[in-house]
């Protein structure tokens, strides 16, 4: 199966007051399109470091990351903050919702950059909360909802757009353990049966159990890939 | 507009603190519509004034009179197309709260002088023929209720009659009016005609208090002013001529320098403002700092970030700004009835509208900008990290 991340040469560095960080060292990664990952490793390893370059939130000090065919590295920040809201969707471990706006208003916040109609991007919005089990909770403003419910929410804006890549940061970090198996399985099913590329950072093994590989990151270098796939 | 439910819900975020805000910007322009009326009335009189009209008083005082003899010789100036005269009567009627101007004129020369005064024809026939003929304008008439044909019993405050007595009565003959209403507050007199006003008053006969001259060049102005002044030089009464709009202006500002005080008080108000929306709109945006990257995660870039805060703070200023103009421009009708026509109209012009606009873009850009930089500068990473 093509590439659709590669990422080569990879260094990271932070400048800390006159202490400059390296958390990245060299990572070579080629994530294959449909790809379900689980970035595993230590706290302060990289991984979300890592995430952040794949998802174009951060540029790399050194090295390339080629998505879909496109060297995001060099991109300038406008293009960047196009090319991740039409290529990448994104959710985190605190849902990161826009407590003011209504479940419904936040999955359309992506669809406010396209040329889409009020009325198209409110069916857009309609369908990704339908498919994320929420339709009778459209209205409901974050603050309304459980946790699990706002992670939906935030599943429901990352993928409104049909993004190619999802890149996920510790999703379940909040979440009690059945609500995380609810929400795994949300991304299981987006993987398997809209062919979603997913990223996704975790401490918990149980959480990469869902993925179809585990890569683990170590101080800044790409330790192991188990390759194995997971059926849970 | 497919941002402002955006906006919007950005702004209301804290309902109370921006509903107070509000309510502060309200009252500043507010305090800013009514300042401005005031101020524009003061000055409407230099604003209304033509530069083809001359103002000739007594050289040292303008309550000093002028003989009526005067009129002749400065009609034969070069230059002056025609002259009119007035008295001040100082009149009140029915109460000492009731005092307007009253001016005793030649009917045909004054109305002459005064083109953007509007009389219909027959009315100012009747004022000419009619002795004891007065016309009114057109606000003190609703005020009052009067009506064309009745007897206008008025009192003088300065003019006795021959017999001794201030009660003065005549004939309501016309209503004046202004299409303009700058112009509508110069309207607010009563004109009485010169002629019987003389041969019945006690005391001043033969005499007038200021001369109005119209000019065919208002470049002449100084020249003409300087030579009706060098005409009676050194006789005892010697004359002050100057162009309407000078005399206005030096008349307002015996009064006070309305304009520098109104703008004095209106700088302190928008500085308050100003201190109160920057801090107000800061503490805002530094609290949405993790909001502010999630917007940029999803795609938002800078230059949309910056936007969004900038039209936030604009949203602000001009919905507080264009709802204090509208309550300004509500208040001041029943503030005009209270006046009763002693003060030119008050109301919200083009003119204060467009400042109003201007001073609410400054603020909304002076309060705006550094926080919409800050949400420019803003590192996603950082901000999501919780390093700000």
């Amino acid at each position: 199966m093509a590439n659709l991340v590669e990422v080569r040469g990879v260094t990271k560095t932070y400048q800390r007051g006159s202490e400059t960080i390296e958390v990245l060292h060299g990572v070579e990664l080629d994530i294959p399109r449909g790809d379900f990952v689980a970035l595993m490793g230590p706290s302060g390893s990289g991984k979300t470091t890592l995430l952040n370059l794949i998802g174009g939130l951060d540029k790399p000090t050194a090295g390339s990351i080629v998505v879909d065919g496109q060297r995001i590295d060099e991109l300038s920040s406008s293009d960047l903050s196009r090319w991740r809201a039409a290529n990448v969707g994104f959710v985190f471990q605190s849902y990161n919702l826009l407590p003011v706006l209504s479940a419904q208003k936040n999955v359309e916040l992506p669809l406010l950059l396209t040329d889409l109609s009020a009325a198209q991007r409110r069916k857009h919005a309609q369908i990704a909360l339908t498919l994320m089990g929420l339709e009778d909770r459209t209205q409901h403003k974050p603050k309304e909802l459980s946790g699990g419910q706002e992670q939906r929410v935030a599943i429901a804006r990352a993928i409104v757009s049909d993004p190619t890549l999802l890149v996920c940061d510790e999703p379940t970090g909040d979440l009690d353990r059945g609500t995380a198996d609810e929400i795994l399985t949300l991304l299981q099913m987006l993987n398997r049966e809209h062919g979603k590329t997913i990223v996704m950072v975790t401490h918990d093994p149980k959480a990469a159990d869902y993925a179809r590989r585990r890569l683990h990151l170590d101080k800044g270098t790409l330790a192991t890939s188990d390759g194995r796939g997971s059926e849970p | 507009m497919r941002y402002l439910p955006l906006l919007w819900a950005g702004l209301f975020r804290k309902k109370t603190r921006t509903i107070l805000t509000l309510l502060s910007v309200i009252v500043a322009f507010l305090l800013f519509g009514l300042l401005q009326a005031v101020k524009v009335a003061f000055e409407s009189g230099a604003d209304t004034a033509d530069a083809k009209r001359l103002l000739t008083t007594a050289r040292y005082s303008i309550i000093e009179t002028l003989p009526i003899s005067y009129l002749r010789r400065i009609e034969q100036m070069p230059g002056v197309v025609g002259v009119a005269y007035a008295e001040w009567f100082g009149a009140k009627y029915q109460n000492e709260s009731n005092a307007f101007p009253v001016f005793a004129v030649d009917p045909g020369r004054y109305l002459d002088a005064y083109p953007e005064f509007t009389i219909p024809r027959d009315q100012r026939q009747a004022f000419a023929k009619t002795r004891t003929g007065a016309v009114a304008g057109k606000r003190l008439a609703d005020r009052f209720g009067w009506k064309l044909g009745q007897k206008l019993p008025i009192s003088s405050e300065i003019h006795p009659k021959a017999n001794g007595d201030l009660n003065w009565e005549f004939d309501l003959v016309g209503i004046l009016d202004a299409e303009d209403p700058a112009v509508r507050g110069n309207t607010d007199v009563v004109l009485i005609g010169a002629e019987y006003f003389d041969e019945a008053r006690q005391t001043g006969k033969g005499r007038t208090g200021w001369y109005i001259e119209r000019i065919a060049d208002p470049a002449q102005a100084k020249t003409i002013s300087a030579e009706i002044d060098k005409l009676f030089m050194n006789s005892p009464d010697e004359t002050k001529t100057q162009p309407e709009k000078e005399f206005a202006v030096g008349f307002a500002k015996q009064i006070g320098d309305m304009g520098a005080l109104v703008t004095r008080i209106l700088a302190a108000v928008f500085f308050t403002i100003l201190i109160l929306t920057g801090n107000i709109m800061a503490q805002s945006i530094r609290e949405r700092t993790a909001e502010l990257a999630i917007l940029k995660t999803v795609g938002f870039s800078d230059g949309k970030a910056t936007a969004l805060v900038l039209a936030e703070a604009v949203l602000l200023l001009f919905m507080g700004g264009g709802l204090g103009m509208v309550m300004a421009a509500a208040l001041l009708p029943p503030l005009n009835g209270a006046t009763g026509g002693r003060f030119p109209p008050l109301f919200v012009s083009l003119g204060t509208c467009l400042i109003g606009a201007g001073i609410a873009l400054t603020l909304a850009l002076a309060v705006g900008l550094p926080p919409a930089l800050r949400a420019r500068r803003l590192r996603i990473v950082d901000a999501l990290a919780g390093r700000r």
